[in-house]
């Protein structure tokens, strides 16, 4: 599977994952499912990112680093948002576990994706 | 009455030994080991102005060269040509490898994995000859060359009615493919002596070196199978696995995914525990 492809699927699906856990501090409902299509969005935009940093870049730890770094900078934005029923803003909890979700991405596209272009020997 | 000293009576001796190269392009430049059947020397090719490794065999015979020359692999020592000396032995040049033989060679290489890879090497040249018919019947650390740029060769192929070297020799009187099956082993085994090994490891070299012909593998491709399979985390034929085997090898294989989906579940509950709603 291409890089790129890998990486956007992957990071579309531990995004909804991530977003779904959120179920375990509010319980399934609209605000969970609105949690998990949001991550979704942004986890599958990091993987865009990673895919097309790892088709360039070989060295893995700067693949992972721009995963990492950018799933924390989309999971600020999506933090920085208040709740409409609360108006609380839960940085612990979007960004905590969406770094790491950038971070895995990171390092499963630079270590299981094949690279784009490359011809089987 | 005058003696000749025994350093002047082993010069002589060296002197006779040197071949007469008279009539042939080549002129010996200095003698580089004593294969199975014959001398090797680093010669030059005066025709061609390179150096070559040069057989002269201790018979007349141009078997090995045309064994040889069947056997046109990148892990098999070309021959260039052959010939015959004015006193009836025959000879053939080679390709002159300036490299190190591999017993030489590993004390530089500390890694299990790497070593391995040099018999994966290794045993594609000797699965092409055996898929062309040809034994090797003396396979060992001292006849496989590493080239400076990491090339692998398998040099002395004449052996074919030799006896082979103790320690690297199947104990059964017929040698077959099995019989290289058992050398590729036994030089494993010497690769990889002093290390701890673990169980899938141990389970090849023993497969390989088996006493029992028929307990070994069946073929040199599926040694090298096991090998890859071994380097790439899977499971080997030689070492039938439990559960937790797999479990663990699993668990090996892709540690650090591991540890990141542990490290998530972990995250998520510190957050729940300190941020909880």
């Amino acid at each position: 599977m291409k890089k790129v492809a890998y990486a956007v699927i992957l990071g579309a699906i531990l995004g909804a994952l991530d977003g779904f856990s959120a179920a375990y501090e509010f319980g399934f409902g609209t605000k969970v499912l609105t949690l998990a299509g949001l991550s979704s969005i942004k986890s599958l935009v990091v993987g865009l990112a990673v895919g097309i940093t790892a088709v360039y870049v070989r060295n893995k730890g700067v693949i992972i680093a721009v995963g990492t770094i950018l799933a924390l900078v989309f999971a600020y934005l999506v933090a920085a948002q208040p709740d409409p029923d609360t108006g609380e803003k839960y940085y612990a909890h979007i960004m905590g576990t969406g770094g790491l979700v950038g971070l895995i991405v990171g390092y499963a596209t630079a270590k299981y994706g094949e690279k784009t272009g490359t011809v089987g020997a | 009455m005058s003696w000749i000293s025994d350093k002047k009576i082993q010069r002589l001796r060296q002197a006779a030994e040197v071949p007469d190269m008279t009539g042939t392009h080549y002129r010996l430049l200095e003698r580089v080991a004593h294969g199975g059947m014959g001398v090797v020397w680093l010669a030059l090719d005066e025709k061609l102005d390179r150096r070559v490794a040069l057989k002269v065999l201790d018979v007349a015979g141009e078997e090995e060269a045309r064994i040889l020359a069947k056997l046109e692999h990148p892990g098999i020592v070309p021959v260039h040509d052959t010939g015959r000396l004015a006193d009836g032995r025959a000879f053939y040049a080679m390709k002159y490898i300036e490299g190190d033989r591999l017993d030489r060679h590993v004390s530089g290489i500390t890694g299990v994995p790497e070593r391995l890879r040099i018999v994966l090497r290794i045993c594609e040249a000797v699965a092409f000859a055996h898929a062309r018919g040809v034994m090797h019947r003396d396979l060992k650390p001292e006849n496989i060359m590493v080239g400076p740029f990491g090339e692998v060769l398998v040099m002395d192929w004449g052996v074919a009615e030799v006896a082979g070297t103790p320690g690297y020799m199947a104990p059964e009187s017929t040698r077959d493919a099995r019989a290289d099956v058992y050398s590729l082993g036994a030089i494993i085994r010497f690769l990889v002596d002093g290390r701890q090994l673990d169980r899938p490891l141990r389970a090849i070299v023993e497969k390989a070196t088996a006493e029992d012909p028929a307990a070994r593998y069946k073929d040199v491709q599926a040694l090298a199978a096991d090998i890859a399979a071994y380097l790439d985390g899977l499971p080997v034929a030689a070492h039938p696995e439990t559960w937790m085997d797999s479990v663990a090898r699993f668990l090996q294989r892709h540690r650090l995914a591991v540890i990141l989906v542990v490290a998530y579940a972990v995250v998520r509950l510190l957050i729940h525990i300190f941020f909880g709603a």
